[in-house]
């Protein structure tokens, strides 16, 4: 008999490229981009006809109509159509849950096989109707004679017609997320230079692990896309320069806006799954483990009272994991810092440098201290490769499990790496993994 | 098969219904017959057959048939319908001996039945006998007018033996099998010529590639995908690669055919190499490579440019060269008898208006096969070619309409061949039975009206 908790493992994954919202996938639909997914991991997998635990994805910019997003999506793959799935979401953290949830029921044994995914088009987002439209649209579904239906619609105003696209701002503050996030940078003093060399990097990186052919078992071409559409392998520090602020111009607490689109995540379009099992699942079926899920939190910020930033709960559910675990910051072999904006990585770095932050946020002795900047996305993030909301968190655990099976084969060594999300409304997520080779 | 209705040509559907039937009749349009595939008559051969010639090899093709349990017969008499002619003129030499063989089946011309097959069994001429080279050089002549003159969707074509191979080697089995069956439906015209007596008889004949591993490249759509799914069909374990922009498509034909999918630009640097690198991390072994993956970059050579010259060249053939060579040189990622098949085209035999970059990378594939199955030799294996003519693609679909439209026409079948019948004829010389077929180019093309 197994003993439980068990290993949850991470076998490997796939992703489409992530293409600009109104790019190649324009006019496509969460559901043919999730399947698409789901088909190239089936593919290199050899998943034909298998019947899986359990599969848990999700979108954050969703259609109502996409109730069972996740299982319509499987259904169209050539898995065994009697595998659960189930919807899930935390903003631009949910496919990184999707992945926790499923590691926690092969840990407790309740599944022993899964596929944790997340999808997400700007360019097919919902657009609805407002609010007293949808009303009085009900009331007149509801009414019983013909003359109440009548009376029901001639409430409409023309008002009433215009569409609702989806929300770009946060409820409780109105701000777009790039304009807290300007709030935050200019906080802790980012400047405009840190954001376009990290911003750089990242692209640098991204197209060098392209180069290498690191992404051959982990993208799965789409539409003519072989790469993620936003790549720039020839941007340059000028180039970057020359870009306009678009955040915190208007902003009196921010006195140089540093924000431009080249330091920021554009708005895009993809879709990226996870392959995870048991020791035993992955024996029977011929598959290498890359990497143990070794632990998880989630934390949330009180952003909307202006206590804290909007995109800083990583800050803070980083240090307890690791201190739940045993670890320092500077334990850790690979650091994934999701790039929603290159500000929101360096004010995260800056924070954890900050005695002061350590001290009176976060109730420690002293500061968490710096990192080594050359293990922190060192496969290129978000900046580079874009960022479809609920796909990334999938992105980033392929990607890191991949890298510390890598780098333990070539050591000889263990090699622990540190998954971080920030999320809308104040949220962050973030995982430890650990490699593991024969 | 749903295939074949789909696939069929806005034209020929009007000359099929009836006002449009009768209007091509009046004016003398051409009136495509409907080409039987394997799905439409699954029998290998289409009976009675006639065995004309009464040579020992004549006796022997005879008694093989009879083992199979064909009606067969040695003379037309009676006959009201034929389904396969087979001419065995093995042994004659003068040219006075063609009549004599041959000419029964004039009479007999008007009873074949429709998609009926006429083989002629020959040697090549070799520089010795003059009387007997002129003999069967006369039997190309002879096949090739005959193909043009056939109707109703039957085809012509013929067997060459190299003197010393006998009759019953396995490779003038399998291209006799190939031949009369519907897998040959738009090769009409040409020859097969089986240089050795190497090959093995297949042991089952409803899959033929039971046991080996086959890689094709460019399989994500097109003539690539049909070749996959045909190989798949006769029992083959897939390897398919495509470009990584093509990986979903390529995906998903890896699921339907359970095979491996892999992501490659064949020109990029080091392709070879990561090939073989792939192949050995999955503990694979090719037994056939099937190297399809091709372009087209058509532009007057007065306007071309090393944009449309250098990718051309490089996709259609460079990457055939390293490909192999790499395979080759791994030395491990091999079978026994390995079996390359290539993609030329018919323009390069004949050449195309627009198309010299084109035409220079296939008639490169061509003498490419020539060189690689010398190569091959010495390993047991074997290369040879397919040239496509015309064949119902999205690419060719992009064709401009009027072009489109003459080019469908141009050939003895008066259209358009399909995808699988490209992959018929590679999966016949990726086959066991084709071991003694060595560098040749085999053309499917119903009998395309430019080249030899």
């Amino acid at each position: 008999m197994t003993d439980f908790p068990r290993d949850a493992l991470i076998l490997g994954g796939n992703r489409i490229p992530f293409a600009r919202s109104g790019g190649p996938y324009a006019g496509i639909s969460n559901q043919d981009l999730l399947t698409a997914a789901l088909d190239g991991l089936v593919a290199r997998f050899s998943l034909q006809g298998e019947k899986l635990g359990e599969i848990a994805g999700g979108a954050v910019l969703k259609l109502a109509g996409d109730l069972n997003l996740t299982r319509e999506s499987a259904l169209g793959t050539p898995l065994d159509p009697r595998t659960p799935a189930l919807d899930m979401s935390r903003a631009c953290a949910t496919s990184l849950e999707t992945m926790v949830h499923l590691s926690n029921r092969i840990q407790l044994g309740q599944i022993d096989s899964g596929i944790a995914c997340g999808v997400d088009s700007a360019s097919d987002s919902p657009i609805e109707v407002t609010p007293r439209l949808r009303r009085i649209l009900h009331r007149a579904f509801a009414a019983k004679t013909a003359m109440q239906r009548v009376k029901a619609l001639s409430a409409i105003r023309p008002a009433d017609l215009t569409p609702v696209p989806p929300r770009n701002g946060e409820p409780r503050t109105g701000l777009s997320m790039g304009e807290h996030q300007a709030l935050t940078g200019a906080q802790w003093g980012i400047t405009r230079e840190a954001q376009d060399e990290l911003a750089l990097a990242s692209h640098q990186n991204l197209a060098a692990a392209y180069d290498a052919g690191f992404f051959d078992d982990l993208v799965t071409g789409y539409r003519g896309l072989a790469r993620d559409q936003n790549l720039r392998a020839d941007s340059t520090l000028e180039k970057l320069g020359s870009l306009k602020p678009v955040f915190g111009v208007k902003s009196p607490q921010v006195s140089e806006p540093t924000m431009t689109a080249g330091n920021s995540t554009p708005l895009s379009d993809g879709a990226s799954a996870v392959l995870m099992g048991s020791q035993e699942w992955a024996d029977e079926h011929g598959l290498t483990p890359l990497a143990r899920v070794v632990d998880a939190r989630s934390a949330a910020v009180d952003f909307a009272h202006g206590a804290e930033g909007l995109l800083m709960a990583p800050a803070y559910a980083v240090p307890e994991m690791l201190d739940d675990n045993g670890l320092t910051l500077q334990d850790l072999d690979l650091y994934e810092i999701h790039e929603a904006f290159a500000s929101t990585v360096l004010s995260t770095l800056a924070a954890w440098e900050s005695e002061e932050f350590c001290r009176e946020k976060l109730g420690r002795g002293g500061p968490l201290g710096a990192i080594d900047r050359s293990k922190l996305n060192v496969t290129g993030s978000s900046l580079a490769a874009g960022h479809p909301f609920a796909a990334t968190g999938g992105r980033l655990v392929a990607t890191l499990s991949k890298l510390l099976h890598q780098r333990a084969v070539e050591t000889g060594r263990v090699q622990r790496g540190l998954i971080s999300v920030c999320a809308a409304a104040g949220q962050g997520a973030v995982v430890l993994l650990e490699s593991v080779t024969d | 098969m749903t295939d074949t209705a789909a696939r069929t040509d806005t034209y020929t559907k009007f000359v099929r219904s009836a006002p449009g039937k009768l209007i091509a009749k009046q004016v003398g349009l051409p009136r495509p017959s409907t080409l039987p595939r394997r799905g439409d008559r699954p029998e290998p051969v289409l009976g009675p057959v006639v065995v004309l010639g009464s040579s020992a090899g004549a006796e022997q093709i005879t008694r093989d048939l009879l083992g199979q349990g064909v009606d067969v017969r040695r003379r037309f008499d009676e006959l009201r319908s034929v389904g396969s002619v087979i001419a065995v003129l093995d042994e004659i030499s003068t040219p006075a001996d063609l009549g004599r063989i041959l000419l029964p089946l004039s009479g007999a011309m008007r009873s074949l039945a429709p998609g009926a097959r006429v083989v002629t069994i020959s040697r090549p001429a070799r520089g010795e006998d003059p009387a007997r080279d002129a003999a069967r050089g006369g039997v190309e002549g002879f096949l090739r007018s005959l193909a043009h003159e056939m109707r109703g969707g039957a085809t012509a074509n013929g067997i060459l033996v190299r003197d010393g191979v006998d009759l019953d080697a396995p490779g003038v089995t399998g291209a006799l099998r190939f031949l009369l069956s519907a897998r040959s439906a738009f090769v009409t015209g040409q020859f097969l010529t089986v240089s050795t007596a190497d090959g093995s008889r297949t042991a089952d004949l409803a899959k033929p590639l039971a046991g080996r591993t086959a890689l094709v490249t460019g399989a994500a759509r097109g003539i690539g995908a049909a070749i996959a799914r045909t190989l798949a069909a006769d029992g083959a374990q897939l390897v398919v690669l495509d470009v990584p922009g093509a990986g979903t498509e390529l995906s998903r034909l890896a699921n339907d055919l359970r095979a491996v999918p892999v992501q490659l630009d064949v020109t990029s640097d080091g392709a070879g190499d990561r090939l073989v690198a792939f192949l050995r991390e999955r503990g694979l072994s090719l037994d056939i490579a099937v190297l399809n993956a091709g372009i087209t970059r058509d532009k007057l050579f007065a306007n071309m440019t090393p944009e449309r010259w250098v990718p051309v060249l490089a996709v259609n053939i460079s990457s055939q060269i390293t490909l192999t060579q790499a395979l080759i040189e791994a030395g491990d990622v091999l079978g026994d008898q390995p079996r390359v098949v290539s993609l030329a085209s018919t323009s390069g035999i004949a050449g195309n208006r627009g198309q010299t970059n084109y035409a220079a990378s296939k008639a490169g594939v061509i003498a490419f096969v020539g060189a690689l199955a010398a190569r091959l030799e010495s390993i047991g294996g074997t290369a040879n070619a397919v040239a496509p003519g015309f064949i119902e693609t999205e690419m060719t679909a992009k064709m401009p309409a009027l072009t489109r439209e003459v080019a469908r026409r141009l050939n003895s079948l008066q259209q358009g061949g399909l995808p699988v019948d490209v992959a018929e004829a590679i999966a016949f010389l990726a086959s066991d039975e084709a071991g003694g077929l060595r560098g040749e180019t085999l053309r499917v093309c119903g009998q395309n009206m430019v080249g030899k």
